[in-house]
């Protein structure tokens, strides 16, 4: 097959680069590439938006963790302890 | 890792934290004048995400609690010697890790070296979603391409619920990781270093424990449609 220059992405490949792409670790070269398939590809435009959804989902999933008063008291008679 | 952990500042944090850096002079010095009220503040601030941390090591949030008290008898023991070269947050928080390590065992431990091992390359979205090759110009292009979530799907509680079941269950070394980025919304340097992992393999990682969430939260959020 041939092809010219730059070679254009499939889907699968950009589907395998998307967390080199948004920890900006792709080179320039592949960022334009994956940025230039956007530009056309609906699915995968579908597909980026969703793992920034899922991104975002993630950090609206905290379960709210907190001291017991207990544990809470501990830790200041400690720190009162250490001062003398 | 050694103890105590150095307060060596990693070279990527350095940007834009003059204000951060007034702020934590300030907040240090009250901790070694034995301020009580900004200790508490601060043991409040962090408490959560302690408590969440150190369960990725442990198994019960009792065990946690106790990891997070060592690590801040760990802390102020080392207050005297910290010389603010890294953030105070990043401080503590290898602290606990350190904490937490010793806690959790063999298994926490060696964690780091079996993290890339789990699962050999299962693919991360199903192959048949993608066109073959009886399509030769278009292969490797969607076939079923996702379909946008409605943002009423994407508000409801329950939709985050999926999140957090999914996130639970993913191995070990994926669950950290998106833990630590994306639930705790930690910087990929913090995480690294927390976990002692290159910024590559946390890349990996991160990569599959996102595509899965991802995955998990289309398959839910389609079958709750129909």
């Amino acid at each position: 097959m041939t092809r010219t220059a730059p070679i254009e992405l499939t889907c699968v490949e950009l589907v395998a680069l998307v967390t080199e792409y948004l920890e900006e670790a792709l080179t320039p070269a592949e960022r334009e590439r994956f940025e230039h398939h956007l530009v056309y590809c609906v699915g995968c435009i579908e597909y980026l938006q969703q793992i920034r959804d899922a991104m975002k989902l993630a950090g609206a999933a905290k379960p709210a963790e907190v001291l017991t008063q207990e544990a809470e008291d501990k830790l200041l008679s400690m720190f009162r302890g250490l001062k003398k | 890792m050694l103890w105590p952990p150095s307060d060596r500042r990693s070279t990527v944090d350095s940007t834009a934290d003059a204000q951060l850096h007034e702020e934590e002079a300030g907040l240090l010095a009250s901790l070694r004048a034995g301020d009580e009220k900004v200790f508490l503040s601060l043991v409040r601030r962090h408490q959560t995400s302690m408590i969440r941390v150190a369960l990725l090591y442990v198994p019960t949030k009792a065990v946690a609690e106790e990891v997070v008290q060592e690590a801040w008898v760990g802390v102020l023991q080392g207050l005297e010697k910290f010389e603010g070269r890294s953030s105070l947050k990043s401080w503590i928080f290898r602290i606990l890790t350190n904490c937490a390590m010793s806690r959790g065992g063999r298994e926490a431990r060696s964690k780091p070296f079996s993290a890339l091992a789990e699962e050999p390359g299962e693919p991360l979205v199903d192959p048949s979603r993608f066109r073959g090759p009886e399509s030769p110009h278009w292969e490797g292009h969607w076939a079923a391409p996702p379909q946008r979530w409605t943002d009423d799907q994407l508000a409801a509680h329950q939709t985050a619920q999926i999140a957090r079941r999914a996130i639970e269950e993913l191995p070990r070394g994926q669950r950290d990781v998106i833990t630590l980025r994306d639930v705790e919304g930690w910087s990929s340097d913090e995480t690294c270093e927390a976990l002692g992992l290159t910024e590559a393999n946390q890349r990996v990682l991160l990569h599959r424990a996102r595509a899965k969430v991802r995955a998990v939260l289309e398959q839910q959020l389609k079958a709750e449609k129909r």
